[in-house]
């Protein structure tokens, strides 16, 4: 784990990128087989990945295989220069933290304690650093005003805030976030793909999140990688990765990109297949 | 700066908190101090307070009833009160479920059937005389129930229901093998079986209530150790897991505790219901989820309910001696149902 946020430019070796590499990708649930042979190009630091695909594609599959959450076997998956393969889930969490889609319940937890919870959660922190921390995080992702309310008292959105700033309390490496928009409304959706973005660059985070809105993708993201059947079919720029042949292949869907009056690209979908 | 608003109202929930914790222990003396002065014989307050103080001019009835036989009762029930609270506590964060108790899963039961078989069958460690072989089989059958529970909450990946019912089963499972047990011993043996079978704390000992109070000073203070990472697991395995916590560790070491706790207190003064899963919602709902308080505040209110069952147990009727257990089930029922009413309300 890089102790030291290094500053943006510089060459590669000064920036000690880490980048997560991923070859041969196996993950069988149950009697299905989810990811087959799942290659990706290197993702790199510093960038925001967003992974779509339909539902079913293994999309949240991926995210827990990288994280250690399903069992899964691999030609390669490192982050940087560690082997994940052999680390297991709460190992891995020293250099990558992972967001699941579901949400705990009502806690009736102020949202301070709930980030001391993640903070002290590995029993290394002492008290002298652990202020500090906290208040940096709180001052970064601009929750000061939420600090002191319960969990049970705020919006969905704010709540994301909250699990955000806990998954960014130990300085991981990278950020995997498993559909961190589903329950948000737009406003929300809006601010929390800004702050991701605005993270990657600032922290050198690789930050891979599983997004089901393909403008969110479009407008938001570095690279998109589109899933389809367990393995990547196309990887790049979200213009490249999403074009019409690709739609049409992954989400069986005739589509293609526009640019709004104001310069924002989005996706048009004039119809969808019938199967 | 928004900081030092933010400060103060740290601060106010802190008042609340210890507000709060301050009265419960007012409650807890208060009670104690009637448990110490109601009994079959009745006794002035000077007596009484002669009695504790051990003076020399009091007659040594008043002495012998308050210090050895009301005051370790009274403080029997306080610390098994406050051992089945915390116990209770723990083991519906660990298992993710609101209705765990060791009386609803099963873990006092399997307790009462490790005590039962060294009362009925003497098969217990050769050597200790016979009052720990009982309280080392309890702990041993208590342990071994709660192995069944982590391996339920582990591989069979159980909805909430799935617990209880499993627990529910492994109740009636125990209960059932001990009435086998009533049915096949003998006289004396059986008298022993049925007085701590229904939870009683007549009998209780000086020596008993020390080693009942180290056994929860000790694991009060191993949990609290433990208090951020049981609070984490409030958020869920995955999340719990994502923060760096390995979820099965803690779950493991935690049920090792509920064992402990829950296995004494049934060998020392049988099984005891409602308790371990009263305290803990209440507790919550005093405290929150923060377990630095919770899991105390869980401790302090089982021993408020202990010593409140025995001061009720006392004045339902004053010659015959209810036995605990049955008072802390008669009052527990209602006092579950308020709770849960309240909570639907929310």
């Amino acid at each position: 784990m890089t102790p030291i946020r290094k500053e943006r430019g510089g060459t590669e070796l000064e920036r000690g990128g880490t980048e997560l590499r991923m070859h041969g990708l196996h993950c069988t649930l149950g009697k299905r087989r989810v990811l087959r042979h799942l290659n990706a190009e290197p993702l790199q630091a510093g960038q925001l990945h967003a992974i779509v695909g339909r539902n079913g594609v293994g999309k949240s599959t991926l995210l827990r295989c990288i994280a250690g959450f399903v069992p899964c076997q691999a030609a390669e998956m490192s982050l940087g220069e560690t082997d994940l393969r052999p680390l297991s889930a709460s190992a891995r969490s020293e250099s990558l933290r992972y967001l699941p889609q579901s949400t705990p319940g009502a806690l009736h937890l102020s949202a301070y304690d709930a980030l001391r919870v993640a903070l002290h959660a590995r029993g290394r922190i002492n008290a002298s650093q652990a202020g500090p921390r906290l208040e940096e995080i709180v001052r970064h992702l601009d929750i000061a005003h939420l600090k002191d309310h319960y969990l049970d008292e705020l919006s969905g959105g704010q709540r994301q805030l909250i699990w955000l700033a806990q998954a960014l309390l130990h300085k991981p490496d990278a950020l995997l976030l498993d559909e961190p928009l589903a329950a948000l409304d737009p406003h929300y959706q809006h601010q929390v793909m800004q702050l991701l973005q605005r993270l990657a660059k600032e922290q050198d985070l690789l930050i891979m999140t599983v997004l089901h809105d393909l403008n969110m993708a479009l407008r938001y993201a570095d690279t998109a990688l589109v899933l389809l059947d367990g393995e990547v079919v196309a990887q790049g720029a979200p213009r490249e990765a999403l074009r019409p042949d690709i739609l049409a292949q992954a989400f069986l869907i005739d589509a293609r990109i526009e640019t709004s009056s104001q310069g924002i690209p989005f996706l048009m979908i004039d119809r969808h297949h019938q199967t | 700066m928004s900081l030092e608003g933010d400060v103060s109202g740290l601060d106010k929930r802190l008042v609340n908190r210890s507000t709060l914790a301050l009265a419960s222990l007012g409650a807890v003396v208060l009670l104690m101090v009637l448990d110490v002065s109601s009994g079959a014989a009745v006794l002035s307050w000077r007596e009484i307070l002669a009695g504790l103080t051990r003076a020399t001019s009091s007659p040594p009835m008043g002495h012998f009833i308050v210090w050895e036989l009301r005051l370790p009762q009274a403080l029997m029930a306080l610390c098994a009160g406050a051992a089945l609270g915390l116990a209770g506590a723990e083991m519906q964060t660990v298992l993710d479920n609101p209705l765990a108790s060791p009386f609803t899963l099963g873990v006092s039961s399997a307790a009462a059937m490790g005590a039962a078989i060294a009362l009925v069958w003497g098969w217990h460690v050769p050597t200790l005389p016979l009052r720990y072989g009982v309280a080392i089989n309890a702990f041993v059958m208590a342990m071994l129930c709660s192995m069944v529970l982590d391996l339920a909450a582990r591989h069979m990946r159980m909805a909430t229901h799935g617990i209880v019912l499993l627990g529910i089963a492994l109740v009636f499972g125990f209960n059932a093998i001990v009435s086998l047990m009533q049915l096949l011993s003998d006289a004396a043996a059986l008298q022993d079986l049925l007085h701590w079978m229904m939870g009683s704390i007549s009998s209780s000992r000086w020596g008993e209530v020390l080693f009942l109070a180290s056994v929860f000073a000790f694991t009060l203070a191993w949990s609290m150790t433990q208090a951020w990472p049981l609070t984490a697991l409030r958020f869920g395995e995955e999340r719990a897991a994502s923060f760096g916590l390995d979820p099965r560790r803690v779950r493991r070491w935690s049920l090792m505790r509920v064992s402990l706790l829950a296995g004494t207190v049934v060998a020392l003064v049988g099984v005891i219901g409602f308790v371990g899963l009263i305290a803990p919602h209440i507790a919550r709902r005093l405290w929150g989820e923060d377990h630095r308080w919770y899991l105390p505040g869980s401790a302090l209110v089982g021993a408020l309910i202990m010593v409140g069952a025995s001061v009720l147990a006392k004045q339902l009727s004053s010659l015959v001696e209810i036995p605990v257990g049955i008072v802390t089930t008669l009052v527990g029922i209602p006092f579950f149902i308020v709770v849960l009413t309240r909570r639907s309300r929310h």
